[in-house]
């Protein structure tokens, strides 16, 4: 037996194939990248006393693990609700305005959490901005949006493009000849819908979904601003008042803990079916659903999420910089920023899409328990607060990589260590949309296993790649805390100017930071969203007539 | 066939990409990595804060500063994480919280920087300095309330009647040093009767005190208790017409102690005299009247006034309380678990 035979064999379940050796070493590298946050924590654990015995075990703690759980399971299932459809309308009808629609449906993503908070408070608290219009009618005073309702109405409006996003990617890719067979089978629409097409979606839902709800998990300037209380306060409080690292390290383990019942319940979720073609042909683009009289509807509701997070708050952003200029307020210079945040994201992006490539494939073409472990553990970054991952990260540069450490391949190995479920959860479900018969095929006509990979599966898998580049981007340049702690000294950013500003409340400052991150990060994401993987429909039906008149 | 063109098309694009953010990248990177030379600063007070002030500093002196902005708790945890091998000269925090985590990191300062400020606004092992002052205050609402409305002590905050008036942000860190100031004047057991107080008033809660201050005027709530310098940034932005104003008790009680911004020079710092030399600059009259002037804090040293709109710092009917005393804060943070205002 090989050394290759012994590292490969264990990755063999039922009637899969082994794996090639250089698909497993670097799945598993960037596994064990994605887990330095937990051997940090545990690290840090080891030299505890007991005072987490008195702080985790206490009455208090249950009741604020019920308030984490409803929250997660709000915020959750509501932003399902709207990126569903706001998914359906954008890529598959004549939805009037649908390229601006389709990018704009996503830019809530961008907006930090704080600055989102922010504006919703300045917006809907008791005596905001709406009760200031309302009083012409009499209202005195708004119910308190604080708590729950201003924590979900939040965290929804900054992460249902998890969903809208992987979604898309994957309603891109589908296969329009079931959806028109059950159609010709007599099903209805509704019918059509809820046994074909929501079903063939259930991996995209799925990985939006778990994004949604690890975000949730990690989440501290929402939950903060609007009061809130999770377990990720209780850490926050830990680091932010610098009483206790220790302490803080060991609630973080439980945060891992609760991480891994989240990626267990998802994993539930998961059937063992195909999604993707079994037959021989290529896939045709669908014709879009005309709408008719329904289309200024439908238009309505993408508009709702559109309003409600990017509008309203750009609204208000520019309500601040107004005001703040007529108040003679300087404004900070912000090109250099902008190009660091552009150029960072960029590259995380790339890296970070890198990176997730070989664990895609590995955990869709070689399910095995191993690999569902090697998968899975990649996601528990993401479930951390931010400040957990970047000291790791500290720990980690000083201790294991010195000479990386302040510099910006550190900054973007943190980034990936973050996001990159983010791009692995697109991938995956581009993946199982691709058959294995493509590259069977392509392996009995003599190619190699890796020229297999790169020839074939990659070029294959590129929606998944662009949607999920495109989400990695966008966190990236709103990511606050590791930009913080881990940028090279003087590296400034548009995210880390934001916040300077809005801690001491430069209201104008901040919104113009604010204003151009969510203007910078537009270009891009339209590129992304729209032209990454041929929307360009034109060109699609070119290709069709082509190979007809081959024929 | 269109597969190996559509890859081809994929692979030069990626490469194209890279190549561009690797030449960017190395271009930035080239610029802000300094030599050993610069003084490095881990700053938990804002760059629209004290950014100035540091090129001012870099002008007078001829002495390049780089610093790594971030906030007081996090920059703390990132020090220990680093111990020795930081490549941090200062540590510059919001408050004496911050400084007093990292204490075994930082050396003695010499007594010509200590000297430059009053006894009770430095460490008494001598490891920091305070460099400018803030008092705690009640920024009230000035359409629901006049001064005279206000209680002489902010115990009096703790009676029924400011039932469903009062906010507060109890994660923040300056007021829990007021609450250390109140264990510190007035014992555990009125201290924690007057929480109970507060409690039962039912406050509401904010993050931090820019949303207190924003939810006083907005008239969510008639009084907050926060530090004094936030109301003066909401009035530069806002103008005269933002609708609260700060009081400062009549009677000399925690309720407006002052504390300090400080800072502190690292153990492993290899420029440990431009260090010095900073903090000078900060400490002297030019620095100190910055803080007076664009800040809105109380400066330390005696040459530098403050801003027209702010009370002297001997006009303000304080406790007789040294910074040095408030260093328990875990004990606060007990208290404010058991009262039920901290999860």
């Amino acid at each position: 037996m090989t050394l290759t035979d012994v590292i490969t064999t264990g990755w063999r379940s039922g009637d899969t194939k082994r794996p090639p050796l250089f698909l497993v070493v670097s799945a598993v590298v960037v596994a064990l990248a994605a887990f330095i946050p937990v051997v940090y924590l545990a690290v840090r654990s080891a030299g505890s006393g007991s005072e987490w015995v008195d702080l985790v075990f206490n009455a208090n703690t249950a009741s604020i693990f019920g308030r984490t759980f409803l929250l997660i399971a709000l915020v959750t299932t509501i932003s399902i609700t709207i990126a569903v459809p706001v998914a359906w309308l954008t890529v598959q009808t004549d939805v009037p305005f649908r390229r601006v629609l389709s990018v704009a449906s996503v830019l809530p993503l961008v907006m930090p959490s704080f600055v989102m908070a922010t504006t919703v408070i300045e917006v809907y608290s008791p005596k905001g901005i709406l009760q200031g219009w309302l009083s012409l009618f009499g209202v005195d005073r708004l119910p308190a949006i604080y708590g729950l309702p201003g924590a979900t109405l939040v965290l929804i409006l900054m992460t249902y493009p998890y969903v809208l996003l992987t979604v898309r990617g994957t309603l891109r890719r589908m296969d329009p000849s079931l959806e028109e067979a059950a159609r010709a089978m007599g099903y209805g629409p509704a019918r059509t819908l809820f046994s074909v097409t929501l079903p063939m979606l259930r991996p995209a839902i799925a990985a939006g979904a778990l994004l949604v709800a690890l975000y949730t998990l990690s989440d501290f300037g929402a939950v903060a601003l609007l009061r809130y209380d999770t377990f990720t306060s209780t850490i926050m409080i830990q680091y932010e008042t610098s009483i206790d690292r220790t302490l803080a390290a060991v609630l973080s383990l439980v945060l891992v803990v609760v991480a891994v019942f989240l990626l267990l319940a998802e994993g539930f979720t998961r059937g063992s079916g195909a999604y993707h073609r079994v037959t021989v042909g290529t896939v045709r683009s669908a014709r879009r659903v005309a709408l008719g009289n329904w289309k200024w509807v439908a238009f309505g509701v993408v508009m709702i999420p559109v309003v409600i997070g990017l509008i309203v708050p750009v609204a208000v952003l520019l309500h601040w910089l107004i005001r703040g200029l007529i108040n003679d307020q300087q404004l900070l210079p912000l090109l250099v920023p902008a190009r660091n945040s552009l150029y960072v994201s960029l590259l995380a992006a790339v890296v970070t899409v890198l990176a997730a490539l070989p664990v895609a494939i590995l955990a869709v073409r070689f399910r095995s328990g191993l690999s569902r472990v090697v998968e899975r553990s990649t996601y528990i970054g993401f479930g951390l607060p931010g400040v957990v991952v970047a000291l790791s990260l500290v720990f980690f540069g000083i201790n294991v990589a010195r000479p990386l450490y302040q510099s910006i391949w550190l900054l973007v190995f943190a980034y990936g260590v973050l996001f990159l479920p983010a791009a692995l959860g697109s991938l995956r479900a581009s993946l199982l949309q691709v058959s294995p018969r493509v590259e069977e095929a392509a392996m009995s006509l003599g190619s190699s296993q890796w020229r297999t990979i790169f020839k074939v599966t990659v070029p294959l898998v590129m929606p998944g790649a662009f949607a999920g580049g495109a989400m990695v981007f966008l966190l990236t340049m709103k990511e606050l805390p590791a930009s913080l702690i881990l940028s090279p000294i003087g590296y400034k950013t548009l995210s880390t100017s934001i916040w300077s500003a809005a801690s001491e409340a430069f209201f104008a400052k901040t919104a113009a930071s604010a204003l151009l991150l969510v203007f910078a990060a537009g270009i891009p994401t339209a590129y992304l969203t729209l032209r990454g993987h041929g929307d360009d429909s034109e060109k699609q039906k070119r290709e069709i007539d082509l190979e007809e008149a081959a024929r | 066939m269109s597969y190996v063109a559509g890859c081809r098309r994929v692979l030069v694009k990626l490469a194209l990409v890279s190549i561009i953010a690797i030449t960017v990248v190395a271009c930035t990177e080239s610029e802000g990595d300094g030599d050993s030379e610069s003084l490095v600063i881990y700053s938990g007070r804002s760059e629209s804060l004290v950014g100035p002030l540091i090129e001012d500093f870099e002008k007078v002196s001829g002495h390049n500063v780089e610093v790594n902005y971030g906030s007081t708790g996090p920059l703390a945890a990132t020090l220990l994480e680093e111990g020795s091998n930081s490549p941090a000269d200062i540590y510059f925090a919001q408050d004496p919280g911050g400084l007093g985590a990292v204490d075994a990191l930082l050396s003695e300062l010499s007594q010509d920087v200590l000297d430059s400020v009053p006894s009770w606004a430095r460490d008494p092992e001598n490891k920091w300095v305070g460099t400018s002052g803030r008092a705690r205050v009640i920024v009230y609402n000035t359409d629901m309330l006049s001064e005279a409305d206000l209680p002489d002590s902010i115990e009096d905050f703790a009676k029924p009647e400011w039932k469903g008036r009062i906010g507060w942000p109890p994660t923040n860190s300056s007021l829990h040093a007021m609450i250390t100031a109140m264990r510190q004047e007035w014992g555990e057991d009125r201290t924690k009767a007057w929480l109970e107080g507060i409690m039962a008033n039912e406050p509401k809660v904010y993050a931090k005190n820019t949303p207190t201050v924003a939810a006083t005027a907005a008239g969510e709530i008639e009084v907050g208790f926060v530090n004094h310098y936030y109301l003066h940034r909401f009035l530069a932005e806002e103008g005269e017409s933002f609708a609260a104003r700060n009081y400062y008790t009549r009677s000399a009680d925690p309720g407006s102690v002052v504390l300090v911004a400080g800072a502190g020079i690292l153990n492993s710092s290899d420029n440990k005299e431009v260090a010095e030399q900073f903090l000078k600059f900060l400490l002297g009259t030019a620095g100190q009247q910055y803080f007076a002037a664009q800040t809105y804090e109380f400066p330390l040293n005696e040459n530098a006034k403050p801003a027209n709109m702010l009370p002297t710092l001997e006009a303000i009917t304080k406790p007789e309380i040294d910074l040095g005393d408030l260093t328990d804060l875990e004990g606060t943070q007990d208290l404010l678990r058991e009262v039920g205002a901290l999860p």
